[in-house]
């Protein structure tokens, strides 16, 4: 089996929000990048776990810059088996899905998978785009995939339940928590990332469709007003006649 | 603007599906796309909620991702709308995405707001797992909006829509569904506008009768902390943070939730946050509206026998 992983980097989750440039740009002064948590837990561990199985490869995919790299040598640390960076800033999710499908159409991959969505961006976007551009399907937010020959059984996250589904080989997926468990790679890894392969080649020239105008945060709480543990009838009026949400 | 929205409506209207109706008529005249055996009864709800037209494909049973958007696309064509807004629930996460790619639209991921158009095409969205927000501009002629449930909402403008019968070349779908488990009859955590919460404070998943007692009093949502569906006290689908769902309900109550930086990031979208915790050093403090220093054995069936007591008085 031949795996495509999307790989992106983002903020650690104890990182803090602020942005710089008048609130244009995403403020990275102390900020400790880490693989996007659903890239790596479920899509890429999955993804190992299957050609450990099944035999194969697993390449990674990212859009960015040098910028990416030491979050690239973490995938392949994990064990992915080499990487391809397309050199240039991710514009929008539309400009990234373009350059992984691009890269992907001639290669022949059996599945591309992504993780769910990134902890930055949160746009979930990547994968069904890759998904149309390539004519495959896109099973979104999966938590289960078993591969038997070319047909994969999936279980997917759907509006009020599960969903078991079957399709065939190639498509795209997104991973959801459920898909896998996450690995720590250990020292024999960390050593052998250093000299796998880590190609990086140019972005084809496309638009972005979309951009970031501003950043803002959300309003502070104007802080916390402490009930009595034994006068719950006052929560419940406060709840009722202050905040209005009862 | 002409507007279309898609909407799924396998046996009912979900809330998630009126705020995406009510919001594209905001931005212009709406046309409602949807499919599958959807009743009368349930048209003409979409009507009241601001559709002008309801297009219906009647061949189309279930969701498949492919199918979905050639629909949607069809109806584009048949509309030349210029606006499509699709909530951002489970299908549309699947869909939205593929539909602005087909379109070769900007698409707009978790917007908040309705778009401004005093200089382009801007819509605001969260971002960083609800730690900011982001203004997205636009660029494209066509537009996707997908919309973050409980962002927007509905409001009913008893006018009524006419319904076409729509077909169209939909291709073959390449997913097969094999079983659809559902979670129950409850009301999805993405939609929920009242969720209680519990976590490692609640010592085990034996406890979780004093939390589910207080969410059936007042016809909410249970969630849970991360920790507690890693160990597995409570299902996956519960899990409510960074990694788990973001949700925006009106009114999140925490039990036992220490309140760490990914469990906030989360549910900061909600309006309000009642935090109960032995620890008054909790950081969950900072971040709620009311707190109770207490514990949750004892103050949870307190706050559902409080909410009896005041049900009871407003009959």
């Amino acid at each position: 089996m031949k795996l495509l992983v999307c790989i992106s980097k983002a903020p650690d989750t104890t990182a803090k929000i602020s942005f710089s440039d008048n609130d244009t740009k995403f403020n990275e002064s102390g900020v400790q990048y880490i693989v996007n948590p659903y890239d790596e837990w479920y899509a890429l561990v999955r993804a190992l776990e299957i050609v450990e199985k099944n035999g194969g490869t697993v390449t990674t995919i990212t859009v960015g810059s040098s910028a990416d790299d030491p979050t690239i040598r973490k995938a392949l640390a994990i064990g992915a088996n080499d990487a391809v960076r397309i050199d240039s800033e991710a514009l929008d999710a539309s400009y990234v899905a373009k350059q992984i499908a691009e890269y992907a159409k001639d290669k022949e991959f059996d599945i591309i998978l992504t993780g769910k969505e990134t902890i930055n961006y949160n746009g979930a976007q990547v994968g069904g785009m890759i998904a149309e551009n390539l004519n495959q399907p896109f099973i979104s937010l999966a938590t289960k995939l078993e591969i038997e020959g070319n047909t994969a059984t999936l279980e997917r996250d759907v509006q009020g339940g599960t969903e078991v589904l079957e399709t065939q080989t190639p498509f795209v997926l997104s991973a959801s928590k459920g898909m896998a468990e996450q690995r720590i790679p250990n020292m024999r890894g960390i050593m052998a990332a250093r000299t796998k392969p880590l190609n990086v080649i140019p972005a084809i020239e496309i638009e972005n469709l979309t951009s970031v105008l501003s950043y803002s945060l959300p309003d502070a709480k104007s802080g916390c007003k402490y009930i009595d543990p034994e006068n719950m009838d006052e929560l419940v009026d406060l709840l009722h006649n202050e905040a209005k949400v009862i | 603007m002409s507007v279309l929205v898609f909407i799924e409506a396998k046996s009912k209207v979900s809330k998630a599906a009126l705020e995406a109706v009510s919001y594209g008529s905001k931005i212009g005249s709406t046309t409602v796309i949807t499919y599958g055996n959807i009743n009368e009864q349930e048209l003409t709800v979409i009507g009241e909620y601001g559709a002008e037209k309801i297009l219906v494909n009647r061949s189309l049973n279930e969701s498949n991702d492919q199918q979905l958007t050639n629909l949607i696309s069809a109806a584009v064509d048949h509309t030349g709308a210029d606006v499509v807004v699709i909530s951002q629930d489970q299908t549309g996460k699947s869909i939205g995405p593929r539909v602005a790619a087909k379109l070769n639209a900007g698409h707009v991921s978790g917007a908040i707001s309705l778009p401004e158009t005093a200089n382009g095409f801007v819509v605001n969205t969260n971002v960083f797992s609800g730690k900011a927000m982001a203004k997205i501009t636009v660029h494209s002629d066509k537009k996707v909006i997908s919309l973050l449930p409980n962002s927007h909402a509905p409001v009913k403008t008893n006018g009524s829509a006419t319904v076409e019968e729509f077909n169209a070349d939909l291709g073959e779908g390449r997913i097969i569904v094999k079983e659809l488990k559902t979670q129950g009859e409850g009301i999805p955590l993405p939609e929920a506008e009242l969720v209680v919460s519990a976590g490692r404070g609640l010592k085990g998943p034996e406890n979780w009768g004093i939390v589910e007692d207080l969410a059936s009093t007042i016809g909410a949502t249970t969630a849970c902390s991360r920790p507690v569906s890693d160990i597995g006290w409570r299902p996956h689908h519960e899990h409510v943070g960074q990694t788990g769902i973001a949700i925006r309900p009106n009114l999140y109550i925490a039990a036992g939730i220490s309140g760490a930086i990914q469990h906030l990031a989360g549910v900061n979208g909600s309006k309000v946050i009642v935090v109960i915790n032995t620890d008054s050093e909790a950081p969950f403090f900072k971040a709620a509206d009311y707190g109770i220093i207490g514990d949750a054995f004892e103050v949870l069936p307190r706050l559902n026998e409080a909410f009896k007591k005041f049900q009871s008085s407003q009959n």
